[in-house]
């Protein structure tokens, strides 16, 4: 394969969708609330959506005999390339709200920069994703509200699930090697530019729902370059089992 | 959950030009979130182009030991209906 940086940026993209997809989906059956079980297995199922996108694309640059379900189901642990973030457990609702939002925000800055890409699958897939994700983006920003300005019990538990995720956001912003190629030949987003942007939205959503901005400059990274924390090989067991035991199983 | 979010009736209107028609019931604790709740419920297979939620006690309902007196009287005088018309193919959802 020629273009490995293209493949491995398509990769980065796809496993956050995929991995969040995932993480949200353990919820089916499981939410505080029917409303909110269906609300989060929708927006699963969206990103389950986005992410069979960029891995039916990134199969087609693989080549061969390659399917979107080897890459997404059959990649060992280090090589999957999401960020920390969005394998966080669901601790409660709290941090499922969290998590979501502190993503939520950051992917609708990256698609609406995506769009703009010279690659025009890439451009197609952001141009689809925007609308599913802006809902994503009012769904979260929106409970964030609700639980921070909430009852005593809901503002310090979500305070305590911003605390605890604050660490992971600044590793949405970092850059691979790759991803400076891309970036330098007009097809992937230059994420640095967006950063301002991110940590203001989100302090205006915090500020709104009477929540502190955590100080802590201490940031993780590692995703990115395939260093995960313990709670993905877990996720990926459950993910991967059915193609596993059963190689090249089909629906 | 210890207090119960309220009960919401959820009316959704499938197309333009059709009235609103009730979908069913959901909980939310208050109407912005009724909205969202019902949109995520009831609307997200493509059901729907405009959705009304109003509170479960907002509604007044007849009570169905009266129904004989409410309803029965009407229905053995035939020329009450206006079925002696034959509708035009284009005219459509009567």
């Amino acid at each position: 394969m020629n273009n490995n940086n293209l493949y491995k940026y398509i990769l980065g993209i796809a496993d956050n969708t995929l991995i969040l997809g995932q993480r949200l989906g353990e919820l089916c059956g499981h939410g505080p609330s029917l409303e909110t079980d269906i609300a989060c297995t929708n927006i699963s199922l969206d990103m389950l959506g986005q992410a069979r996108n960029y891995f039916q694309y990134a199969a087609k640059l693989k080549g061969k005999n390659y399917t979107e379900d080897d890459i997404a189901f059959l990649r060992k642990e280090h090589e999957y390339l999401n960020v920390l973030l969005v394998e966080q457990p669901n601790t409660d609702f709290a941090y499922i709200i969290t998590r979501q939002f502190l993503f939520d925000v950051y992917h609708l800055l990256f698609l609406n920069s995506l769009k703009n890409s010279n690659d025009l699958t890439l451009s197609a897939i952001a141009n689809k994703s925007i609308k599913e994700v802006s809902y994503h983006y009012r769904f979260s920003s929106d409970w964030i509200k609700r639980l921070g300005d909430g009852t005593e019990e809901s503002h310090q538990r979500i305070q305590k699930a911003i605390d605890d995720l604050w660490t992971y956001t600044d590793e949405l912003f970092h850059q691979t090697e790759g991803d400076k190629t891309m970036i330098n030949e007009g097809i992937g987003v230059d994420t640095l530019k967006l950063k301002e942007e991110y940590y203001k939205r989100v302090n205006e959503i915090l500020q709104e729902a009477t929540l502190n901005v955590p100080e802590s400059k201490y940031f993780q990274k590692g995703g990115k370059d395939g260093i995960h924390t313990e709670h993905l090989g877990f996720l990926l067991a459950d993910l991967q089992y059915m193609q596993r035991t059963y190689p090249n199983m089909q629906w | 959950m210890k207090k119960n979010w309220p009960l919401w009736e959820v009316f959704v209107r499938s197309k333009n030009g059709l009235e609103h028609r009730h979908f069913g019931s959901l909980h939310a604790a208050d109407a912005e979130m009724a909205l969202e709740n019902a949109r995520d419920v009831y609307t997200r297979r493509n059901e729907g182009v405009s959705i009304w939620v109003v509170e479960s006690k907002n509604i007044t309902a007849s009570n169905p030991d009266n129904n004989g007196e409410l309803f029965e009287p009407a229905q053995d005088k035939a020329y009450r209906h206006p079925t002696f018309y034959e509708l035009p193919d284009e005219l459509k959802h009567m």
